[in-house]
């Protein structure tokens, strides 16, 4: 039997891959905030199951600054989204190509 | 076959299967409750890893503050459904690709993972992963980077406000 944390860094490995590829696919700005904080969570995720393999908790400690942090983006991330919206009246990320070469 | 590797299971494929329904799903508000299952499966993961702690943040920050924060800005953006475009097929396989191919190579390095996980003396069993060990850490070694993230959390919510306030 496969011990559990080992198991865990697999399960984090699909996580991350199933919000990249939400990422990459669908046109909703936030959706893709949504499939960021996938990612982001599939990081801790690895965090911890590290930590419990090592013993040590620098992993949690870790996994509790990623949480800050991404609090702290999400209020950033979803600000510039009303704003765009505002501005646009659209948070369709093809219609946002102002930037474009 | 342990009780843990059971709800481990469960919680996995719970966790995956809420994920998808997160990018499959047509409207927002579907893929924000989707999302805040998922939070919630993965607390039950972090706790079979002996993470109380951040077990009852995930719940608390993630499936408590970011989440209100979403659906309150969905709510009112009053965002419809998405309308499906044709043009999409060719970056939809580019990007499953990609996320197949990442998971392939994930699974092939950690493949390589020694699998012998530390064993807990009695005392550390009573101690790992509770809020005393990790709020020592945090509030010891960990003290200047823990109030960095209190300043970012500043910035973060004044920027907030000024960039959701005025037009661009």
């Amino acid at each position: 039997m496969y011990p559990i944390p080992w198991l865990a860094l697999f399960l984090a490995a699909a996580l991350f891959c199933l919000g990249m590829f939400g990422v990459l696919v669908r046109r909703n700005a936030l959706v893709v905030f949504m499939c960021v904080e996938l990612m982001l969570n599939a990081a801790n995720l690895t965090f911890l199951a590290f930590a419990r393999m090592r013993g040590d908790n620098i992993g949690h400690i870790s996994a509790f600054f990623v949480i800050a942090v991404a609090a702290a983006e999400a209020a950033v991330g979803l600000a510039i989204v009303i704003a765009v919206f505002r501005s646009r009246g659209s948070v369709n990320i093809e219609d946002l190509k102002t930037m474009k070469h | 076959m342990s009780i843990e590797h059971i709800l481990f299971g469960a919680f996995a494929v719970l966790t995956l299967l809420s994920a998808a329904l997160v990018i499959f799903a047509k409207s927002p508000i579907s893929s924000a409750m989707a999302l805040v299952s998922t939070f919630f499966f993965l607390a039950g993961v972090y706790v079979l890893l002996w993470a109380h702690t951040v077990a009852a943040l995930q719940v608390l920050v993630y499936a408590g503050a970011i989440m209100v924060l979403f659906l309150f800005v969905i709510m009112l953006l009053n965002l419809g459904d998405e309308t499906p475009s044709a043009r999409m097929t060719f970056s939809r396989l580019l990007g499953g690709g990609s996320a197949v191919g990442l998971l392939a190579v994930l699974a092939i390095a950690l493949n390589r993972v020694p699998k012998d996980v530390a064993s807990l003396g009695a005392g550390e069993q009573q101690t790992f992963g509770t809020l005393k060990t990790v709020g020592q850490a945090i509030f010891s070694t960990w003290l200047l980077p823990f109030e960095a993230v209190s300043l970012l959390l500043l910035v973060a919510m004044v920027g907030a406000v000024v960039v959701a306030k005025s037009r661009i």
